[in-house]
């Protein structure tokens, strides 16, 4: 899932500004799960945001509302109204639900309430950790499962570095040294000669290095090629 | 190649080693600033008692003359540079145009690193590259050397570069039992010589250079042990509790805290630190000699480099053998 969390409602408030009717924008899917822009966050944040102006006595008119999918247009459609209404839409999906609000309504002024921080997986109550890095040309098969580009440090692909010690990385030792999770996983399953020989640079283009992705499927289009150019 | 009759690159270093003599390097810390004094005034100190001198890399990240820029200074001063090249802060793009130009400035060793990571050094909120990592480095060095051929595979027409070329091994990195395959495939990459971390723990040195040598790894590339004197108990301290992949065994510590006993006056206290390191380090030269793989020793006096002659007297290694010709 897509990690984020909410941004120090300083800033949120700063982001705000002076605007009078603010929508708070929830999303339903990734950053429900992990606690930070769900139905429930929303509601927090616009208590908070009310109390906040009242306080500094200001008058200011905050609404709620979560759609299920903040990164589909389809899902937004049904908001149109209340997006209207506002001065300010403050989204609380990940970036790419920002980003959907601010396509699929063109005039309406849209923030972020959440700081968007990578691709994961809850370890446990509270706790989430990077997984994927989307760099577009997968081997986890060929490293135990275990991904050295969104793990290691230093996205090396040959190996340790000289600073793994005791199974953690040089930067921090709450960082788990991907190369060792690698190696012990191969040695276990009898698998190291996967790592014996050596791999060639990698093919950055599959990655943001190749510029803004995207994917074209004909098969599952609707219209014709020529029509839709986005 | 047969301008260099038969060598890779002719660099002092790789004679020196070709023809069976225990190699010396040292390393030559770049100042935070530009000023080529400082380069010219160090490489003064260690011409002559070293085969070679490394020229870090923006080392532990902080940001110093470049290991080309006062490479060339060294170089033109006498002492043969090893310019330290980290994956860190370029791309392949950007290394190899700083090889082809390194080279035209007359360097000829090239040791490959991945690199310190940048937060530890003075621009922790950078950015950092491994575009490409240590191994490939070396391949593409060897590449632009053995095929003259860049990495994207087009060819060099005109000069190619040739490089000796080398890598680092951190014997006491972790996991531990995949060190010296590691160490093999920096062999298999085409890495002429390895020069590795600093060693304290000889028994585990000796423990890794045996299956270094089990495997025949040190028929494959020539190994230079580590080393360097300690320059107080508290450097000693640090090196073993704060730096990830060091090795400092408690004895050590031990014997540098000794060393100060009794001593009230602090200019002779830090005198007899520095003196026990030196010993310290002479001893350890003298361990990794009678070590079964091992071509020589890389001297890392961290900004000592006048303990450099001293050591290298002390430990029986002068005079420095002159090649000359071919």
């Amino acid at each position: 899932m897509i990690v984020a969390e909410q941004k120090p409602l300083k800033e949120i408030k700063s982001l705000v500004g002076e605007a009078q009717r603010v929508l708070i924008v929830g999303c339903g899917t990734c950053v429900t799960v992990c606690f930070a822009g769900g139905e429930k966050e929303a509601g927090i944040l616009g208590s908070l945001l009310r109390m906040s102006a009242r306080m500094e006595g200001h008058e200011k008119s905050i609404g709620e509302v979560t759609v299920q999918r903040q990164c589909e247009w389809e899902y937004l459609d049904a908001i149109g109204g209340r997006i209207a209404e506002a001065d300010i839409v403050l989204s609380l999906g990940c970036g790419v639900g920002v980003q959907a609000l601010a396509e699929r309504y063109p005039d309406a002024i849209v923030i972020p309430g959440l700081d968007t921080k990578f691709m994961g997986l809850p370890l446990e109550q509270g706790v989430w950790a990077e997984r994927c890095a989307a760099c577009g040309q997968c081997i986890l098969g060929l490293t135990g499962g275990i991904c050295p580009i969104a793990r290691c440090s230093k996205q090396l692909l040959n190996g340790p570095c000289g600073g793994s010690s005791k199974g953690k990385c040089e930067v921090n030792p709450e960082i788990e040294c991907a190369w060792q999770l690698i190696y012990d996983k191969l040695k276990a399953q009898g698998r190291l000669d996967l790592i014996m020989e050596i791999t060639p640079p990698k093919d950055w283009r599959t990655g943001r290095d190749g510029g803004p992705r995207k994917i074209v499927r004909e098969d599952l289009r609707l219209v014709e090629a020529d029509k839709v150019t986005a | 190649m047969s301008e260099l009759n038969g060598y890779k690159s002719g660099s002092n270093l790789e004679k020196v080693l070709r023809a069976g003599h225990f190699a010396v390097t040292a390393e030559l810390g770049p100042p935070k600033n530009a000023d080529g004094e400082v380069v010219r005034k160090k490489a003064g100190i260690l011409k002559g008692f070293v085969d070679a001198a490394n020229i870090t890399d923006n080392q532990t990240a902080i940001v110093r003359m470049s290991s080309i820029g006062a490479g060339a200074i060294a170089f033109q001063s006498g002492l043969e540079p090893v310019m330290q090249m980290t994956c860190r802060d370029r791309n392949r793009l950007g290394m190899q145009s700083d090889l082809l130009g390194a080279y035209a400035l007359g360097l000829r060793n090239i040791l490959c690193l991945t690199g310190d990571h940048q937060t530890f050094g003075n621009h922790p909120e950078s950015k950092n590259v491994h575009d490409i990592d240590s191994l490939q480095l070396v391949q593409m060095v060897v590449g632009l050397r053995d095929k003259a051929s860049l990495q994207c595979g087009e060819e060099i027409k005109g000069l190619n570069p040739r490089f000796f070329v080398g890598a680092a091994e951190n014997p006491f990195g972790d996991p531990f039992d995949w060190r010296p395959y590691r160490l093999g495939k920096k062999a298999k990459a085409g890495a002429d010589f390895i020069q590795t971390q600093l060693i304290y723990n000889v028994p585990r040195f000796r423990e890794f250079m045996k299956r270094v040598v089990d495997l025949g790894v040190h028929k494959q590339v020539y190994i230079l042990a580590g080393v360097g004197p300690l320059k107080t108990p508290g450097a000693a301290r640090y090196m073993r509790d704060q730096v990830p992949g060091m090795d400092v065994p408690d004895e050590v510590v031990a014997r540098m805290e000794a060393a100060g006993k009794g001593i009230e006056d602090k200019k002779q206290k830090a005198a007899a630190f520095k003196e026990e390191g030196l010993k310290i380090c002479v001893e350890l030269i003298q361990q990794m000699r009678e070590i079964e793989g091992i071509a020589g020793v890389h001297i890392m006096a961290i900004e000592w480099e006048e303990a450099v002659p001293i050591v290298a007297q002390r430990a029986g290694l002068l005079p420095r053998p002159v090649l000359n010709g071919n």
